[in-house]
């Protein structure tokens, strides 16, 4: 069982989280968005092999956060609120 | 030297103290070009360059495996061959491999050990069974073979499962494909490996692909950690690695990584002729022909690319595994791994040319690409030689998702991936 860093409860089982998507994923605004512009904020993913930068949501608080976690080893670097700039 | 595998080579080789075999496959030095290069030598990629050989006459091929050959997800799985699919244009593709796959120990002079013992997915409510009634009807319109079970049906089949009233998931009946099986996975990759290096293709270990040749916008061979194989077409099949190689390629795919994590249990005696699924547990188990059994579940939610997986799905697989054969708590675990798949939104793979011409791709087979190899195969050779789309694979180019034409097996075939 790993432990994630929740920013508000501190750390929890993994169990408890939920993986929301990549990080920085910022949804098209505007009627003239083109089918592939579209497709690729729907479903085109870097899914990086090392650090990522993504959304979690920790399930039993309610919270949306920012976790800066490694693919490969699973460590986590860094775990922040969501500043409401990141989708 | 012998070469063909047959009873009367055993038995000559047995009269002679085996000394005569010849290595199943070669050990090339990388060429500098070939007509054709194939990135993984998994099931998908040896397949390619076997079909790419024998159907197509190209024969100066490179496979190149980072590792050793069907050390990635073709050695990770449970080795389950099913067709069980909703939309006809899957059933096209999986019928295909099903097709291919009972001929294939022939067809490779390699014995996969296919074993086409019969697969019942287990129904635990009313509304599950109409459900089922509705996957049987379409599969039988797709002519594929299915048969809407009822509870006594599962209990000829499974009479060991838990039938028990007081059952978390009661048993309503299921969904059974007779032809479904299982092979001997690793033989799937040494069979295609072996019969692709008789017809002269070299396939070569511990060879990473690092770059691609990127001239005039197109693709012209690979910067791999033996140095630069040039070739004017190059085929991926990388799994669960394919967002990591069309990154050096300079695109991105409609792909997310995950484990999938299985387990075999300590080798008993025959107990389980068939494979068995529940939808209530997720859980599926076969057993080997070691007697070992083979388990296997649901995803770890968490993207990754460490090839072992995290305690808390294991233990919902194992959970899952005692509620539907409550005899087998009594047994060990005696492995546990992971391979790392390529998980599409829609559940169903992605063939075709690549954003980068003269790239093409075979992924997204998420968790059930081992039984599709011989077909992946096919279609990623027929890509490789041709340029252009085989019929079977047009529907699964990487442009549906800017289309909207998803095949959604998800939704359709209730494929939990």
């Amino acid at each position: 069982m790993q432990l994630f860093p929740c920013p508000f409860c501190g750390p929890r089982d993994e169990t408890e989280f939920h993986y929301g998507g990549e990080a920085g994923n910022v949804r098209p605004e505007g009627a003239n968005v083109s089918a592939d512009f579209w497709a690729n904020y729907l479903w085109f993913r870097a899914n990086p092999t090392g650090p990522s930068r993504e959304i979690w949501m920790h399930m039993t608080c309610g919270e949306f956060f920012v976790m800066t976690r490694d693919a490969s080893t699973h460590v986590v670097a860094d775990s922040s609120p969501n500043s409401g700039r990141e989708p | 030297m012998t070469r063909r595998y047959s009873a009367l080579s055993l038995l000559k080789e047995g009269l002679t103290g085996h000394r005569g075999w010849a290595p199943a496959w070669r050990t090339p030095v990388p060429k500098t070009s070939y007509d054709a290069i194939v990135i993984g030598g998994g099931g998908h990629g040896l397949a390619a360059a076997y079909y790419l050989a024998k159907t197509h006459g190209i024969r100066r091929t490179a496979v190149l495996e980072k590792g050793w050959i069907g050390g990635g997800n073709t050695g990770r799985n449970t080795t389950v061959i099913r067709s069980n699919y909703f939309y006809p244009e899957s059933v096209a593709l999986y019928g295909l491999s099903h097709r291919l796959y009972k001929s294939l120990s022939a067809e490779l002079n390699y014995n996969i050990m296919f074993s086409p013992r019969g697969m019942v997915t287990v129904c635990h409510s009313e509304a599950e069974m109409e459900i089922a009634a509705r996957t049987v009807n379409a599969m039988q319109i797709n002519g594929v073979d299915a048969e809407l079970f009822s509870s006594e049906d599962v209990r000829r089949v499974a009479p060991i499962y838990n039938f028990s009233p007081k059952a978390r998931f009661p048993v309503h009946g299921g969904v059974w494909q007779p032809s479904a099986g299982v092979a001997r996975h690793d033989a799937v990759a040494w069979g295609y490996a072996r019969a692709a290096s008789g017809l002269g293709v070299d396939i070569i270990q511990n060879c990473e692909a690092l770059g691609f040749i990127i001239e005039a916008g197109r693709c012209r061979g690979v910067e791999t950690s033996l140095g630069p194989i040039r070739a004017e077409r190059t085929g991926m099949a990388v799994a669960g690695h394919s967002s990591a190689l069309a990154a050096l390629a300079g695109f991105k795919l409609p792909i997310n990584s995950y484990a999938l994590q299985a387990c075999v249990s300590e080798p008993v005696k025959p107990i389980l002729d068939t494979v068995v699924t529940s939808l209530g547990t997720g859980t599926y188990v076969s057993q080997s022909d070691k007697g070992e059994l083979v388990i296997g579940g649901g995803l770890d939610r968490i993207p990754s690319y460490a090839q072992r997986g995290n305690l808390p799905v294991l233990e919902t697989v194992i959970a899952g595994l005692i509620e539907m054969f409550p005899a087998f708590g009594q047994l060990k675990l005696m492995r546990q791994w992971a391979g790392i798949v390529d998980v599409v939104p829609d559940s169903s793979p992605i063939i075709g040319e690549s954003p980068l011409p003269g790239l093409y791709l075979n992924c997204g087979w998420g968790t059930g690409g081992f039984k599709a190899i011989p077909a992946g195969g096919t279609m990623l050779a027929h890509l490789l030689a041709k340029g252009a789309h085989h019929p079977i694979s047009r529907p699964f180019d990487l442009s549906r998702f800017a289309k909207g034409r998803l095949i959604d097996e998800a939704a359709g075939s209730g494929i939990a991936h």
